[in-house]
């Protein structure tokens, strides 16, 4: 486990250094320093197209600190399976990390993203979940929620948020996680947890976004925080046949114990034309996913 | 190590073109092998997939979910640092055409067989040079083979180089479905030994790795300035320029290593006192070939311009040939849809206007062409030149009348 002293330790250090493009209050830099600190500075990242291949700014220069290879919005589980198997052909065991957004990963990578995980790839899968396209503009997404606004799902989303982690956890990889920019401990805990086991890893990581969202700057780790507390994002941790509630939402397993919908809803615009009934209908969706992570913790105990 | 001796050590097989190049990728020792099955290309990666697992090459082999994925997959591999390659055909080649870009410009080096075929629809799969011809802007050197031996020369000789420091670019290498690809024909294999003494392992710094823990560059972000941009394309050119010279060098080597000596960029057959040079590329070049022996034996004076590398384009070559010429008249097994030929629209350019010009479009989808056809095009082009001095004709469609 990873100690308040040891993130103390860290909290000088630049793993993305100052001055990048990132708007203000950007869940995704938030992350990517918590994935750092959790390898220690000491990976390689693969990016598809997204905001995390804007946030470093302009070649010649980049604010990013490991070596990186931007890619093709589809291609990266394969780039960095090509990556894993040369160097370790040459005795490099160090981990080689795919930095993706939803859009990369839940749409148009879906496909690489399943072969890489088929095949078992050494690499370890990060989904930084902002929950539409929001580098071009926040477009919806497969993992936009059910009646979220965005600017191709202007009356809102008439879907719902497709459940990645799972589907990666159907692929029978060793390691899946889902994890919020909210519980740095919580989440570098499960990259080092994942770093501990050979082959394909994914971690769902849960980043607010605060122009995608229609909400405050200041209000990134508070919605976070909030959709673990109100019980719409559930953290868990399946290690190698083992499926357990993470302990930021043990509390939450019980009903009574979520805090409203509504405090998570009412500060993102985007939610800002659902009705009482819509509220309701979402709540039920919400206890019908957890529902299905006790039973999975129940099956893979 | 001198060249008698290594003449001796090669062995000589009957081997179809897939499996030629095969036996090709195996004798380089490329460490990562991505690919995903497309007819007529399949033998290549199943014959490749029996030699990883008999030991007798120690590579990985990555069996990927689509061609997008396998061209994304060895170019992550390169830029690991390892040498690569795959293998595609017509539908599989633009479904990678994204990544065709990317690994270009990203200055890797990386080898791939496209092994060429007709793109639907309909469904089709025989052989037409439409596939491989549409990536030549790409950034790609693209080479076309005559005949087994040359696809298995062409492919041994991508990796030299591609992973020259001078050009750094990938290599395409294509070779006519089913006519190549599944006909076998005997051919001269060098020895592993002599190989290996020729093309040592890639230096996986060059250009430069992508590693943990490695020195922490970043590849592909935004340029601060889009000159970076035009800058970057005009390297690439300086590289493709360079590549002519490199080309000539490798095989100059080779030659030395196996006694077979190519042209390198062009071949001209019976050219030399030729009035007349007919151009074409790939396999079907034998075929005509043989219409150039038997209109030689009626008198006319013609000789055969055969492209071997498309890019980068042989522009030196084609002047050189055509000089002096009095008609030029260029089959295409291709077509750009709405201008005609590739070779013939690419060529033309260089054609002086007092030289008598025809392009002609024939075996689109894979049909058969004679020699005694050949013979009978090249025939009229030249006696109605000889007639009525010189024409211009950019696209002749040639169409047999279909029985049944």
């Amino acid at each position: 486990m990873v100690t308040m002293t040891e993130l103390h330790k860290y909290g000088t250090r630049k793993f993305i250094m100052p001055g990048t493009a990132a708007c203000p209050g950007c869940p995704l830099q938030v992350g990517m320093r918590q994935l750092a600190m959790a390898l220690d500075g000491k990976f390689v990242m693969v990016i598809p197209a997204g905001c995390s291949s804007i946030i470093p700014g302009t070649a010649p220069y980049t604010a990013y600190t490991v070596p990186v290879l931007h890619v093709p919005f589809a291609s990266s589980p394969a780039v960095a399976s090509g990556i894993v198997r040369a160097v370790r052909q040459r005795g490099n065991e160090g981990p080689v990390v795919v930095w993706a957004g939803d859009g990369a990963t839940a749409d148009i990578g879906f496909a690489t993203l399943s072969g890489a995980a088929y095949r078992n790839e050494d690499i370890l899968y990060i989904m930084a979940d902002n929950e539409a396209y929001m580098n071009t503009g926040i477009q919806a997404s497969g993992t936009t929620p059910w009646m979220a606004w965005t600017t191709t799902s202007p009356r809102g989303k008439t879907e719902d948020k497709k459940d990645v982690a799972l589907i990666m956890l159907m692929h029978k990889v060793p390691y899946v996680a889902t994890a919020s920019i909210a519980y740095p401990m919580d989440f570098i805990d499960k990259v080092r947890r994942a770093m501990q086991v050979k082959g394909f890893r994914f971690i769902h990581l849960h980043a607010p976004c605060p122009p995608g969202w229609k909400m405050d700057d200041a209000y990134t780790i508070r919605a976070a925080r909030l959709a673990v507390e109100t019980g719409a994002w559930i953290l868990w941790e399946y290690n190698q046949g083992k499926l357990t509630i993470s302990p930021p939402s043990i509390p939450f397993k019980d009903r009574a114990r979520r805090k409203p919908l509504e405090e998570y809803l009412k500060i993102q615009g985007r939610f800002a034309h659902l009705k009482p009934e819509d509220i309701k209908l979402m709540e039920e969706k919400i206890d019908r996913q957890w529902d299905l992570i006790l039973k999975l913790a129940e099956i893979y105990k | 190590m001198t060249g008698q001796i290594s003449l001796a050590k090669q062995v000589k097989k009957v081997l179809v073109g897939d499996h030629a190049v095969a036996e090709a990728v195996k004798l380089a020792r490329v460490n990562v092998i991505s690919a995903y099955p497309i007819t007529p290309q399949t033998l290549i990666v199943e014959r490749i997939s029996e030699m990883i697992e008999r030991g007798e090459l120690k590579a990985d082999y990555i069996r990927v979910e689509s061609e997008f994925a396998a061209l994304a997959t060895v170019y992550g591999a390169a830029a690991g640092g390892a040498r690569v390659f795959t293998a595609t055909s017509s539908h599989g080649l633009f479904y990678m055409y994204e990544m065709l870009w990317w690994a270009a410009a990203s200055r890797v080096p990386l080898v791939m067989a496209v092994v060429t075929r007709v793109l639907g629809p309909p469904w089709n799969i025989h052989d037409e040079h439409t596939d491989l011809l549409a990536i030549r802007d790409s950034g790609w050197i693209i080479g076309m083979a005559q005949n087994v031996q040359e696809a298995f020369d062409m492919t041994l000789t991508a990796f030299k180089i591609s992973e020259d420091e001078k050009v750094l670019l990938p290599v395409a290498i294509g070779l006519d479905g089913f006519i190549l690809s599944h006909t076998a024909e005997p051919l001269d294999i060098p020895s592993q030994e002599d190989v290996d003494s020729w093309l040592p392992p890639r230096n996986p710094r060059i250009p430069y790795t992508i590693e943990p823990g490695g020195e922490p560059i970043t590849m592909g972000n935004l340029p601060k300035n889009d000159v970076y941009h035009a800058l970057l394309k005009k390297y690439m050119d300086e590289s493709m320029e360079n590549a002519k010279k490199v080309i000539a060098e490798v095989y100059d080597e080779y030659g030395k290593l196996t006694g077979r000596n190519y042209g390198p960029l062009t071949e001209c057959y019976r050219c030399s006192d030729a009035r007349y040079i007919a151009v074409s590329m790939g396999a079907w070049s034998g075929d005509i070939m043989g219409a150039i022996e038997r209109l030689r034996d009626e008198g006319y004076p013609v000789g055969l311009l055969r492209i071997r590398y498309l890019r980068p384009f042989p522009e030196e070559d084609i002047t050189a040939w055509i000089n002096g010429a009095k008609g030029v008249i260029v089959f295409d097994r291709d077509y750009s849809a709405g201008l005609g030929g590739v070779l013939a629209s690419e060529i033309s350019g260089f054609i002086p206007s007092n030289v008598s010009f025809e392009g002609v479009l024939a075996g689109l989808g894979g049909f058969d062409v004679s020699p005694d056809e050949f013979r009978g095009i090249i025939k009229e082009f030249i006696d109605k030149t000889e007639r009525e001095g010189p024409i211009k004709i950019r696209k002749y469609w040639y169409i047999p009348k279909v029985e049944g």
